[in-house]
């Protein structure tokens, strides 16, 4: 005899998932009284009606994402009861302070790209898809900020984290990150929402961003943002999902595959260029965890970007007919590890410690074997600067970015990805409407010259967006007083000297830094010093950038 | 293992004194009330502006020239867009919390229903009016739900963005509410046609001034013009007048008790929209040196909008005539619509705008 249960004593039997899509992608009709108004342009053209993968409906997302969200808070509220702050790593909290004053902007743009990308296909299946993720990342941006005021309040040094958005529009490290997000909702529709966001930023990406970055979080001590940043990560399978379909859409038309290959190219390398960048150095630079077994950002990288995404993804992308740059993939690799792509990004950060607004501190020996270990090569390059470092953060030492002692170069910013050009021997310079920029790397002046542009490879491409702005954030204080620079941005303490930005981690107003410290060094603007050069004099200063500096030995 | 990277081995607040150690709320907004609220801490300024703090200015533009976000999106002027904030105070968590329990609501009524046989006792005219009629106007809150979809994108602040997108994301909802309770309530009942719905919605011509007045909405250019006449002319004029002055008053008299609890979840949401609506209208109408500008830009999308509106509403009359009971006529509910518009234009200082139209 079979026993009955409640479940067999209310079952019900109701409408089946794909049917119940398929009832709601029929909500939608075509027009007949006034058109649609136009959001954005695209040049390509999609016939083909994409399929919604996820065949979700707003009755179970709504519950669901309610669960997730109750985990959220509910562990949120166990780390302040378990006491997590108290042995949280500050050295980890504190790039938390510029990695959160970037990404809810990202997020929520995401959300705003959706409403460009919803019309540019023809049916309605998919743009269920689309308003899902719209609602997601109004859910992520908004739980980020959430995360972030949560630190603010239970973190020892809020400084930082009290300007936060603030910050994100001045500070010479978050532009890159707004190079990342504007990416996201300007230009060609299907280049921004569809190709540089979901294709390659989400598919790709995230996994460095929202599931690396939270191991090491909990390496450090900090659990909340592990418990974010996987629920949000739980999210993207549905906007990979999303991006994937709208892609396969694009490629039954050949006249889009030439615009498919640029926007790839394009999108894989700023996202390498970009999230490497950042992520690399958070998670390399912020740990104080050294355990030999972990993986680095660099074999992380090579699993998760290398061997999921360009040998699953995108390589497959070929038998569609769809060029794929492998070199770049190959060039990006090589720049994480021969070319040290992530420490020389770690000690730019580091070199500006003082328009930063979070502290950085020295890495000690501990790291540098671990950092010998993963990166053969690296004490040589790097030991020295780190100890130099270590010795000029007490106050009164002459700060490290104009110190001559060390031999450090400040950089020349690339035009493109907006990171300086930090792989020196890679440097190239082009002209755009008669003036000179410099670039990181070949594809970076690729990138700006010639997929940026009016037309491609002869095509003409009138939606395709533009570089603007102020783009070289040194342009901005060039000629200033960089104590004066600081008080500008409002990098300063509420007492009105003390720098919120600190090269350590040392929590007593005796230790720290204030305006008077930095109080006589002028800000110069590279990109400015390499226009007003003659020809020749541009040539030798190029050889010698190529030629790289050799960090002074620190005794 | 205590923590190696602090100087008193401790990461959390209060661990040690010094300069800012206890700045502990953020510091670049100015909230509206006397302490900033939650709403405020994970919604301003997220959205970046070059007169604000943008101090590179927006760094890729569009082919035109035009950077993410321009104020020029809008016809209407402010001399501080920054100055609104949603009185519903949404961000994720209250969204979710609340769309949740809608959806779970209207779930256990549809389950109870069916489980009890409700629907076999519906009159047979009113099945009919469902299908139809029902089913025709789901595809008008989607039509609102896609064109407050579009109109987020443009808005010049993170808060009118946000208030958008929600206001989307509740019309979104109740549209597949309402397909899904069609659908399921249904599916014991002979002869149930759900298509009937969108065929009514393309074709009768009951609804046709609806979809014009919904087409117009989607159509227009102007985000802003989008959001005013979705909640201040639209919903008051038509959508009220069909959801509550209709199927919530003319249901249970037929036999349908389910209807109404379905349907009232959308009003509850209309209240937090418009209030939103309003407060966002009022400051732009209010505003030191664009109010009057404003408030003729206004008063030209309420005309625009309330003629369309006003023949919608006309054109649905008919339906308050097909049930076998009446509890309602037509023009006392719309007598109670139009009180509702100019009282919600009152608010606006344009309380009498619609006159001559309706």
């Amino acid at each position: 005899m079979t026993s009955l249960t409640l479940n067999k004593i209310t079952s019900q039997r109701g409408i089946p998932v794909g049917e119940a899509a398929k009832k709601i992608a029929d909500l939608g009709w075509n027009p007949s009284y006034v058109q649609e108004a136009a959001v954005h342009p695209s040049d390509y053209k999609i016939n083909k009606e994409p399929r919604d993968p996820m065949k979700q409906v707003l009755r179970s997302y709504f519950p669901m994402e309610e669960e997730k969200d109750n985990r959220v808070y509910g562990a949120l509220d166990a780390a302040l009861r378990g006491d997590m702050f108290r042995n949280v790593e500050p050295r980890w909290v504190e790039w938390m302070k510029l990695f959160l004053a970037i990404i809810p902007f990202p997020e929520i743009s995401a959300a705003r790209s959706m409403a460009m990308v919803a019309r540019l296909a023809p049916g309605e299946e998919l743009r269920t898809g689309f308003t899902m993720q719209m609602v997601d990342e109004f859910r992520h941006s908004t739980i980020q900020m959430n995360l972030k005021k949560w630190y603010m309040e239970n973190y020892i040094d809020p400084a930082g984290f009290d300007i936060t958005e603030e910050a994100f529009g001045k500070c010479y490290a978050t532009t890159i990150g707004r190079q990342f997000g504007e990416g996201f909702i300007t230009g060609d529709t299907m280049t921004a929402a569809c190709m540089y966001l979901t294709v390659v930023a989400e598919t790709a990406f995230t996994n460095t961003l929202f599931v690396a970055m939270p191991s090491e979080a909990a390496r450090n001590g900090d659990y909340a943002l592990p418990t974010v940043f996987l629920s949000v990560q739980s999210d993207e399978s549905r906007h990979i999902g999303n991006g994937h379909s709208l892609l396969m859409a694009a490629l039954k038309e050949p006249e889009n595959h030439l615009l498919l290959e640029r926007d790839l190219r394009y999108s894989f390398w700023q996202n390498h260029a970009i999230v490497d960048a950042a992520i690399g150095t958070f998670i390399e630079y912020g740990t104080t965890n050294r355990d030999k077994e972990k993986e680095s950002y660099a074999e992380m990288w090579h699993r998760w970007i290398f061997e999921d995404y360009y040998r699953t993804y995108m390589l497959p992308l070929e038998k569609y007919g769809i060029k794929v740059h492998h070199d770049d993939v190959q060039t990006a690799w090589k720049r994480i590890t021969e070319k040290m792509y992530v420490h020389n990004t770690a000690q730019f950060f580091a070199v500006g410690w003082p328009v930063n607004f979070w502290r950085i501190e020295a890495q000690t020996e501990k790291d540098f074997e671990w950092f010998e270990h993963k990166y053969p090569g690296w004490y040589a390059k790097f030991g020295d600067f780190w100890k130099w470092y270590a010795k000029l953060s007490t106050p009164g030492q002459k700060v490290v970015t104009f110190n001559e002692d060390v031999g450090y170069v400040y950089p020349h910013r690339c035009w493109s990805c907006l990171v300086p050009c930090l792989v020196r021997e890679d440097i190239v310079t082009d002209y755009i409407d008669g003036e000179l920029h410099t670039f990181a790397h070949e594809i970076d002046r690729w990138t700006a010259v010639e997929a940026f542009a009016d037309e491609y490879q002869g095509r003409p491409t009138p939606a395709m967006g533009k570089f603007g702005g102020k783009r070289e954030w040194e342009t901005l204080y060039d000629g200033w007083d960089l104590a004066d620079a600081i008080k500008d941005l409002n990098f300063v303490r509420q007492d009105g000297k003390t720098l919120i930005p600190q090269p350590h981690m040392r929590f007593d107003d005796k230790d720290m830094w204030t305006l008077d410290d930095v109080r006589g060094h002028t800000l110069a603007s590279p990109l400015k010093m390499i226009r007003g050069m003659s020809e020749q004099e541009r040539e030798t200063h190029l050889a010698e950038y190529r030629a790289g500096f050799t960090i002074n030995p620190c005794n | 293992m205590g923590v190696l990277s602090s100087s008193v081995g401790s990461g959390a607040a209060g661990a040690a004194k010094f300069s800012d150690s206890d700045s502990r709320k953020y510091r670049y907004f100015d909230p509206k009330g006397k302490r900033q609220s939650h709403y405020e801490d994970v919604t301003v300024d997220v959205q970046p502006d070059p007169e604000r703090y943008l101090i590179q200015d927006w760094i890729i533009n569009f082919a035109n020239g035009k950077g993410a976000y321009e104020k020029d999106a809008t016809a209407a002027r402010s001399s501080n867009w920054h100055a609104f904030r949603a009185p519903d105070e949404e961000w994720e968590r209250t969204h979710y919390q609340r769309q949740s329990k809608i959806v779970t609501m209207v779930q256990s009524v549809i389950s109870n229903a069916r489980a009890n046989n409700l629907p076999e006792g519906y009159d047979g005219v009113w099945r009919k009016i469902l299908q139809k009629h029902l089913g025709a106007w789901k595809h008008a809150e989607f039509g609102l739900g896609t064109s407050l979809m579009r109109a987020q994108r443009f808005g010049y602040t993170q808060m009118i963005n946000n208030a958008t997108l929600t206001n989307s994301s509740y019309k979104l909802r109740l549209s597949q509410d309402i397909t899904l309770f069609l659908a399921e309530v249904g599916m014991g009942l002979d002869g149930w046609n759900d298509e009937l719905g969108k065929e009514t919605w393309l074709n009768d011509p009951i609804w046709q001034g609806t979809r014009e007045a919904i087409e117009s909405i989607m159509g227009a250019e102007d985000y802003l013009e989008q959001y005013f006449a979705s909640n201040i002319i639209f919903e008051p004029m038509v959508a009220e007048l069909i959801r509550s002055g209709f199927f919530m008053r003319v249901a249970a008299a037929n036999g349908d008790p389910i209807t109404p609890p379905v349907i009232s979840a959308a009003e509850a949401d209309f209240e937090r929209n418009l209030a939103n609506t309003i407060d966002l209208m009022y400051t732009l109408i209010n505003d030191p040196q664009h109010g009057n500008a404003n408030k003729a830009l206004f008063s030209e999308w309420a005309k625009k909008h309330g003629a369309l509106a006003n023949k919608a509403a006309l054109g649905l009359q008919p339906i308050w005539s097909e049930p076998h009971t009446k509890p309602v006529s037509f023009d006392d509910v719309r007598a109670q619509s139009h009180e509702r518009v100019k009282h919600i234009l009152g608010e606006l200082g344009i309380g009498d705008v619609l006159n001559g139209i309706i």
